[in-house]
């Protein structure tokens, strides 16, 4: 079993190796198109002059720091999209979570002082980009009565206003951000970062 | 109208979130229950205000062939929005870890755990 696991691993790393040169050729004409988007849309004019003055600008802009946006590009496009769409539903639960979180502060605000137990815990995270670990910070400092105040490696430092909203830090969240990513997590093992 | 109602109902609701915001800020006993407030309650109202603005920009919207400028305008707003859901939460980090870098004592009841302050020896 071992053994086939590791055929694979070399199998697939081969394959890895291979695809780059389309990967990035294909990356840049996505960062190109979404940074055209946002010039169309922020400038509001659709003459050939400020066009033309959006295409050089995006040209320049994907030249020289296309790289930033996605760290890893040994997946395809379409993962990419899939997992764009992922992070838009995970977004539409994250407000669901902000009005709950709000509601919350708003009753401690207005009621009795005493019932604030404020406390900081640990968390350990198991994710592995830093974009995840920085979503799940942001999910964490969004859901009711948790706020991240530091990450020092993968451990996470909560502070949490209540006992009641402290049980509510468990592996949920991490796990949905997962499954938004699974596909980082596939071939996790065989490349670090 | 029905429009502008909708649009008062969102802006009304993110001016409610922004006081219970500022009275926590003004109620809480220490630096960290004070940053929940302000952290939290300015992301939602923030939105919940911005959205309502971009619902009213709907009431002049007649024939998209005349008032195709009102969809850039909402598009804006709602990229602002979205722009404010990823920094104000980051925003909130860095307030929190500021303050515990200055040393601003969390205020714990007995019992309760500071596994910071255990794991950082700084209090």
């Amino acid at each position: 079993m071992s053994m086939s696991v590791a055929h694979f691993g070399t199998a697939s790393r081969r394959i890895l190796m291979a695809q780059p040169t389309s990967n990035t050729k294909l990356y840049r004409v996505f960062v190109f198109v979404l940074l055209m988007v946002m010039w169309v849309v922020l400038s509001g004019f659709f003459d050939a002059f400020h066009l033309s003055l959006g295409l050089i600008s995006c040209a320049i802009v994907v030249w020289l720091s296309s790289d930033l946006l996605f760290e890893k590009r040994h997946h395809h496009l379409r993962v990419r999209i899939k997992q764009g769409f992922g992070l838009f539903a995970y977004l539409i639960w994250m407000i669901g979570q902000i009005v709950l979180s709000n509601i919350c502060v708003l009753k401690l605000a207005l009621g009795d002082l005493d019932k604030l137990e404020p406390q900081i815990l640990r968390y350990k995270c198991s994710l592995n980009t830093d974009f995840q670990r920085f979503l799940l910070a942001n999910s964490i400092t969004l859901t009711p009565g948790t706020v991240t105040i530091k990450i020092i490696g993968d451990t996470f430092y909560v502070h949490a206003i209540s006992d009641e909203t402290a049980q509510g830090l468990d592996g949920k969240m991490e796990n949905r951000i997962k499954k938004v990513f699974a596909d980082d997590y596939e071939t996790s093992t065989e490349s670090p970062a | 109208m029905i429009i502008s109602i909708i649009s008062a109902i969102f802006i009304g609701t993110g001016i409610i979130f922004f006081a219970g915001a500022a009275i926590g800020i003004i109620r809480f006993p220490d630096f960290y229950t004070r940053t929940h407030a302000a952290g939290k309650g300015d992301t939602l109202s923030s939105l919940l205000v911005i959205t309502g603005f971009a619902i009213y920009q709907l009431n002049g919207f007649e024939s998209f062939s005349e008032n195709w400028p009102i969809l850039l305008v909402i598009l804006k707003l709602l990229g602002v929005s979205i722009f404010i859901l990823f920094t104000s939460p980051t925003a909130t980090h860095a307030l929190m870890d500021a303050g515990w870098e200055e040393c601003s004592k969390p205020k714990i009841k007995e019992g309760r755990p500071n596994h910071l302050g255990e794991d950082s020896d700084q209090f």
